[in-house]
């Protein structure tokens, strides 16, 4: 159930409870009256557990895993079920939200696409809370006033809650009357698990004694400040009481003005009247912009266009044109542009139906539609209804002229903004880079002015939340320490990046923050983020640790690590300690085994807080250390020795929520000890575990799961301990029907017991489970297989005897005729048992093959396929059996099937009919090949991916290990089908078919299959040319280059640019197959390469500059120096290209050639450009130098050149000289 | 305009890796130095060549590689002091 659920029964109760005491009627809520029974989520023994405590969550997380990695799951969430021992009755949160969240989710049609796009409706009510943090308490305020701030806000949170408290007993003794006694009880029992949700609520207080009815809703900031509230807050600061009390609940927005904020002083708002607004807009510009309400709403749906500003015209109308006088607006004043949302949908009620008088059309609420064009900006991709709040300023047309430098400035900066949150692509390129260039002159105040509040805006979306954030990424670059002002500004904004769902908007917030830590700086990070540290909202605090992992890892741990070990012991506020000991447990999960090093320092930080007086806090530490020792693994258990004892005496102690995160740390330390120590500590710690194995909280199982995993990977805990302590229990409490249902814990439980079949053997595993694969359920059987498979694919079937043999056969056979949907998992399982039984399946071939055949023949398609995908696993399997006549039996059978219209199951059959060839062997293949080819030959035109992929292996297969079985008119056939292939999507098929063009002209000669190809160079589709450039050299590596290279070369003379090229081409591919052969072949291609690369087309000289690196690379050591060197001097003047992709492929022909003919002859070339006087001459020289430098720096030594010096000290490398 | 920006940062990041390589701008004493290093680099990653050296020279091989350590500080001398462009 979402916070915003429980938000909504707790307002329901209430109500209902206010109605029910005014009236004393219990009619009403007769259904909950339970007060003669035991609660059923409270715990009976209140002095051991501590009912009177008051919310015994206090200062709970209840932050949530924001999508997270499960490990920052497990820390965070925190829902109601933990921490009651009574057994839950209600399906689990998972289950009640599984059909509205996550990937089963019902796609909501209503649901616009812009909603969906928009970030804030994606996120979760505990990621919205970041819209409670407000920019107020920047770094205007020394540190000492924020803390004192923080102070405050502390002691009215405690206030709060003592008189929540108070409230509570009041009811508990009884001062109500009888009849509420019923729902008191249930009230305290809901109250119990949710104070701590309740927490959001502090900064506009709203909500938040909502349950609580004798004291209804204390709203005192809405209005003015409630009598207890302004009491505690003079009492509690006396000296501050001006900036913080006063000024802090002015600020926190309510909710009436927080729409008004963009453009600040809402209090000055509200003492204009609309005569103002509407003639300032009149006299002041005419030409006025859109009045931002009106702009949102369209044309005859807009019920609130009777509160609408009336407009200079309706004015002009209505008022006597005498004795009335337009009055200037005051200097300073500017019209509002409160965003469209607050006007929209207030105070005016909906018409309710009845009868109503038909409207004309207002020519107001018509052609006053956005602007799509913003004068100075251009055209936009699009404008929306929100952007008129922060970017309205810009059609205001005001005169450019009377603004102050300051104005035009900040006019600057939107125009900028806009461009690159709506502009087209090469806009926001331009506009990013001017705002990066011009950042330390727009000053950092009036960039982050603009852009911090845009990327508070609820409606952003991911794309232009990106942008944003790029732009600050840019701007902080450049400012570097000018940011320090807004440091705090900065964080409030950024630090919900750190835990969106997003992972890429999760990286993008740490990068920020480490540039932001860069730049300002660790002590100012610090002081900025002190106050944060113990700050009344956990989700305050949530954020502010991650963020100060971030910035540990930015800055390095020791110098964050003395601040840590402070705030770890903070005497102070538990908020603190635990704030603190969660930083040290973001720091691993941040950087994995970098934490190494450092280790023993962060633990030392964080062991005393593992015997906190606050169990919160205990938790945490142990989850803290639970992820410091997964990032060591297997390293650094002595940095753990001084915490083992009292985790291992901690997890005795603990219950619940706390016992989880014990075990947890238990887990993860386990497998860094040696064998000695790992068994001792398990077996301290099995008696938990095996007691824990009964609980029925999900997450315990979670955690226990995982452990005994761990423990059962460790070598010092041995099989013969875990048959005689762990598997009986562990498969009673876990090999239930109920586990399979989960998703979550099938996959845990088939890990754990994966895992601990590793250590006592297969046998031992699939003994117990075995039986399993007859059970009615079908996820457990499921589940069953899939341990099965896991099981035996990891260490054989060797352990398994004759009577386990039969029974998992028979079972598995059976789990397979019962599936009600085909899966993947039997699939796999049954494939998995046959290979690993091998010979030994003989006795049950018969039966598996008619199971099969059976079922090709069945109706639905997926059954079909799933038995034609069984032929390939176990065809194998069949042929060691010696089952040779089975498997005559299936492919006749699958040859019949060959006109099966499905064509993802006539890929299975073709795949299954590939591996029985594959095993028979072309001669005994059972139809004949020369049935069978010509069959294939139409399939080949298929265009499905699957089935092409499998055809033409078949084919190709045919090809090359029985091309006589079929005429030679039937492979020409077959290479006109193949020339299509050409063009697949799947580089795949591209490649297969290619192969066999090789073996089709191995088999039949390659003239054919060449005359076929040459003539395919002529088409005009470029993939296609290129395949069959590919295509010739195959035929050519395959056939010898000599039977290839005369009439590739002949062809060449056609005067076709495509031709040409196409021949090119398939000499580049034909040199870099054939590798050294090249050398025979040199002397002859040389002429037309020359040709070539003397040819006024640059793609023609970009080719042949190809064949020369191939070719050069060919005969390397080989004695075509020669012929090499004179292949440079022709391509050597084509260093002055340009164009990306011919520059590329003449420097990689000069490279090679110099690999070819020794680094010393082409520096020759090189030597004299380096130092030219055009430039344009030294950049192309100087990218060969690098090259050649990278490459064989040290062969360039003896050939540098002698420089004279004039200058007489210069002594250049007399050594070289040195002759004995 | 992209294209020159990245083969920048390419070029950049080649420099970072190999402070032998050069660019456009490189001024001769750069270069001078740059080579001279490399190669005395090389003397002593080549005893045969060090061994030969030695002999050539009339000293050990030991003072020899010690003598190509030293010539690798401002095997050029200092930079010159006025820049031309």
């Amino acid at each position: 159930m979402s916070d915003a659920d429980f938000k909504r029964v707790r307002e329901a109760q209430a109500e209902r409870n206010a109605s029910g005491k005014k009236s004393g009627k219990g009619g009403a809520n007769g259904q909950r009256q339970n007060e003669s029974k035991v609660s059923l989520t409270d715990a009976m023994d209140t002095d051991l557990y501590s009912k009177d405590s008051g919310d015994k969550f206090a200062g709970y997380n209840t932050s949530i895993a924001a999508g997270d990695d499960e490990m920052m799951a497990d820390a965070d969430e925190d829902d109601e079920q933990d921490g009651r021992l009574v057994g839950q009755y209600t399906a689990t949160a998972a289950q009640i939200g599984e059909w509205a969240t996550g990937d089963t989710a019902e796609d909501d049609i209503l649901e616009s696409r812009e909603k969906k796009a928009q970030i804030a409706s994606r996120e979760t009510d505990y990621q919205k809370r970041r819209f409670k943090r407000g920019f107020e308490d920047g770094e205007a305020k020394s540190y000492k006033e924020t803390m004192q701030e923080r102070e405050m806000e502390r002691e009215e949170e405690r206030v709060r809650r003592l008189i929540e408290e108070q409230d509570k007993e009041k009811i508990a003794r009884g001062d109500d009357d009888d009849e509420m006694d019923g729902v008191v009880e249930h009230q305290a029992t809901l109250k119990d698990g949710t104070p701590e949700r309740d927490v959001k609520k502090v900064e506009n207080g709203d909500g938040e004694n909502g349950a609580t009815e004798a004291k209804p809703r204390v709203r005192k900031r809405r209005w003015d400040t409630s009598a207890e509230d302004a009491a505690t807050a003079e009492e509690g600061a006396a000296d501050t009481n001006g900036s913080t009390t006063n000024g802090g609940t002015v600020a926190k927005k309510s909710r009436w003005d927080t729409t008004a904020a963009p453009n600040g002083d809402a209090a000055a708002t509200k003492k204009r009247s609309k005569w103002d607004v509407a003639a300032a807009a009149g006299s002041a510009t005419p030409a006025v912009g859109p009045v931002p309400g009106q702009a949102m709403s369209s044309f005859g749906t807009d019920i609130s266009s009777r509160n609408a500003p009336l407009s200079d015209e309706e004015l002009d109308e209505m008022l006597p044109s005498e004795g009335f006088k337009i009055l200037e607006p005051p200097p300073g004043y500017e019209p509002t542009r409160a965003p469209a949302r607050r006007l929209a949908p207030a105070a005016t009620p909906a018409n309710t139906g009845g009868f109503m008088m038909q409207e004309s059309v207002d020519p107001r609420s018509m052609g006053k539609q956005l602007p799509s064009d913003i004068p100075g900006v251009g055209d936009l991709q699009f404008f929306k209804a929100e952007d008129m709040a922060y970017f309205g300023k810009l059609v205001d047309g005001a005169d450019e002229n009377e603004l102050s430098v300051e104005e035009l400035k900040q006019r600057k900066i939107m125009r900028l903004l806009l461009k690159v949150k709506n502009g087209t692509p090469p806009m926001r390129k331009t506009a990013l880079r001017q705002i990066t260039d011009n950042a330390r002159h727009f000053g950092a105040g009036a960039l982050f002015d603009q852009i911090l509040p845009l990327l508070m805006e609820k409606s952003l979306e991911d794309q232009e939340r990106h942008l944003l954030v790029k732009v600050i990424d840019r701007v902080l670059y450049k400012l570097d320490d000018l940011v320090r002002p807004y440091v705090h500004k900065i964080l409030v904004v950024i630090e919900p990046l750190l835990i969106d769902q997003d992972y890429y908007a999760r990286v993008e917030g740490r990068e920020i923050i480490s540039n932001l830590a860069k730049a300002a700086g660790l002590a100012h990070m610090i002081s900025t983020m002190r106050p944060d540290i113990d700050h009344v909202d956990e989700y305050v605090r949530n954020t502010t640790a991650r963020a100060f992992a971030v910035v540990a890892s930015a800055l390095g741990i020791p110098t964050l690590l003395p601040f840590l070990k402070a705030v770890c012991k903070s005497k102070k506020s538990w908020q603190a300690r635990h704030t603190g000991v969660k930083i040290v447990q973001q720091i691993p999960i941040l950087m994995g085994c970098a934490v190494l090093p450092h280790l023993k320092g962060l633990v030392d930080c964080i062991a005393e807080n593992l015997n906190d007086e606050q169990a919160k806090v205990r938790t945490v530490t142990s989850l803290a250390l639970a992820a410091l020792a997964e990032a060591s693994n297997p390293f650094g258990i002595e940095s753990f020795d001084d915490i083992l004892n009292p985790l291992w005496t901690g997890a005795r102690k603990q219950r619940g929520k706390g016992l989880a995160g014990f075990l947890k740390a238990v887990g993860y330390i386990i497998p860094l000890m040696d064998e000695e120590y790992s068994n001792y500590y398990t077996g301290q710690i099995m008696e938990i575990l095996l007691r824990e194995f009964a609980s029925p909280d999900e997450e315990m199982k979670k955690v226990v799961l995982k452990v005994i995993s761990q423990c059962a990977g460790t070598s010092g805990v041995t099989a013969q301990y875990l048959k005689e302590k762990v598997l009986n229990d562990f498969f009673k409490s876990f090999w239930v029907r109920r586990m399979a249902l989960d998703k979550r814990n099938y996959k845990q439980v088939v890990e754990t017991t994966v895992d601990l079949g590793n250590k006592v053997g297969v046998g031992e595993i699939v003994e117990r489970v075995v039986n399993n694969l007859k059970d009615e359920s079908e996820s457990y059987r499921k589940m069953t297989v899939e341990t099965i498979e896991k099981v035996i694919s990891a260490m054989g079937a060797a352990d398994i005897n004759e009577r386990l043999e039969e029974r998992l056969v028979d079972g598995i056979l059976h789990a397979l005729q019962e599936q009600s949907v085909e899966d993947v998992v039997l699939l796999n399982g049954f494939g998995t048992v046959v290979n690993a039984l091998g010979v030994r399946c003989k006795p049950y071939l018969p039966q598996i093959v008619s199971t099969i055949l059976w079922r090709l023949n069945n109706k639905s398609a997926t059954v079909r396929q799933q038995a034609a995908d069984l032929i390939t696993r176990i065809a194998i399997v069949m042929k060691q059996c010696g089952e040779d006549g089975l498997m005559g039996k299936l492919s006749t059978v699958l040859y019949e099937y060959l006109g099966e219209e499905y064509p993802e199951v006539l890929g299975s059959i073709l795949g299954a009919m590939r591996s029985i060839v594959t095993v028979v062997g072309i001669a005994s293949m059972q139809p004949p090949i020369k049935d069978l080819l010509p069959r294939l030959t139409p399939i080949l035109r298929n265009r499905h991916e699957k089935v092409q992929e499998n055809t033409i292996d078949l084919v190709g297969r045919i090809a090359d290990r029985g091309p006589e079985s079929v005429n030679a008119r039937e492979w020409m056939r077959i290479c006109f089908e193949l020339l299509d292939m050409l063009k697949a999507h799947k580089k795949g098929i591209r490649r297969a078919a290619n192969n066999t063009f090789g073996f089709i002209a191995k088999a039949i000669g390659p003239q054919d299959v060449l005359a076929t190809l040459l003539n395919n160079l002529r088409v005009q589709e470029r993939q296609s040319r290129v395949c069959t450039a590919v295509a010739i050299g195959i035929v050519a590596e395959t056939c010898a280059p000599f039977t290839v290279l005369p009439a590739l070369m002949n062809e060449y003379r056609v005067p076709e640019l495509n031709v040409q090229n196409g021949v090119l081409k398939s000499l580049s591919f034909l040199f870099e197959y054939i590798g050294e052969m090249a050398k025979d072949y040199v002397y002859a291609v040389t002429p037309l390469i020359e040709d070539a690369l003397v040819d006024r087309d640059q793609v023609h000289r970009q080719t042949a500059a190809s064949v020369v690196k191939h070719i050069a690379l060919g005969v390397v050591g080989l004695g075509c120096e020669d012929a090499m060197l004179h292949l440079l001097n022709l391509l050597y003047p084509n260093i002055f290209e340009t164009s990306p992709h011919v520059i590329d492929r003449v420097i990689e022909a000069i490279d090679a050639v110099r690999v070819a003919v020794g680094t010393g002859a082409v520096m020759n070339y090189v030597w004299a450009g380096l130092f030219h006087p055009a430039r344009k001459v030294r950049v192309p020289y100087w990218r060969l130098y690098n090259e050649a430098y990278v490459q064989s720096a040290d062969a360039m030594v003896p050939y540098y050149p002698v420089v004279e010096e004039d200058v007489a000290a210069m002594v250049g490398r007399v050594e070289l000289g040195v002759m004995i | 305009m992209a294209d020159k920006l990245r083969t920048q940062q390419q070029l950049e990041a080649l420099q970072n890796k190999y402070i032998g390589t050069g660019h456009a701008d490189t001024t001769k004493h750069e270069w001078t130095s740059n080579i001279a290093r490399d190669s005395y680099a090389s003397f002593q990653g080549h005893p045969p060549l060090l061994h030969y050296m030695s002999i050539g020279m009339g000293q050990g091989v030991e003072r020899t590689r010690v003598h190509c350590m030293e010539s690798m500080v401002l095997p050029c001398g200092p930079a010159p002091a006025t820049e031309e462009g």
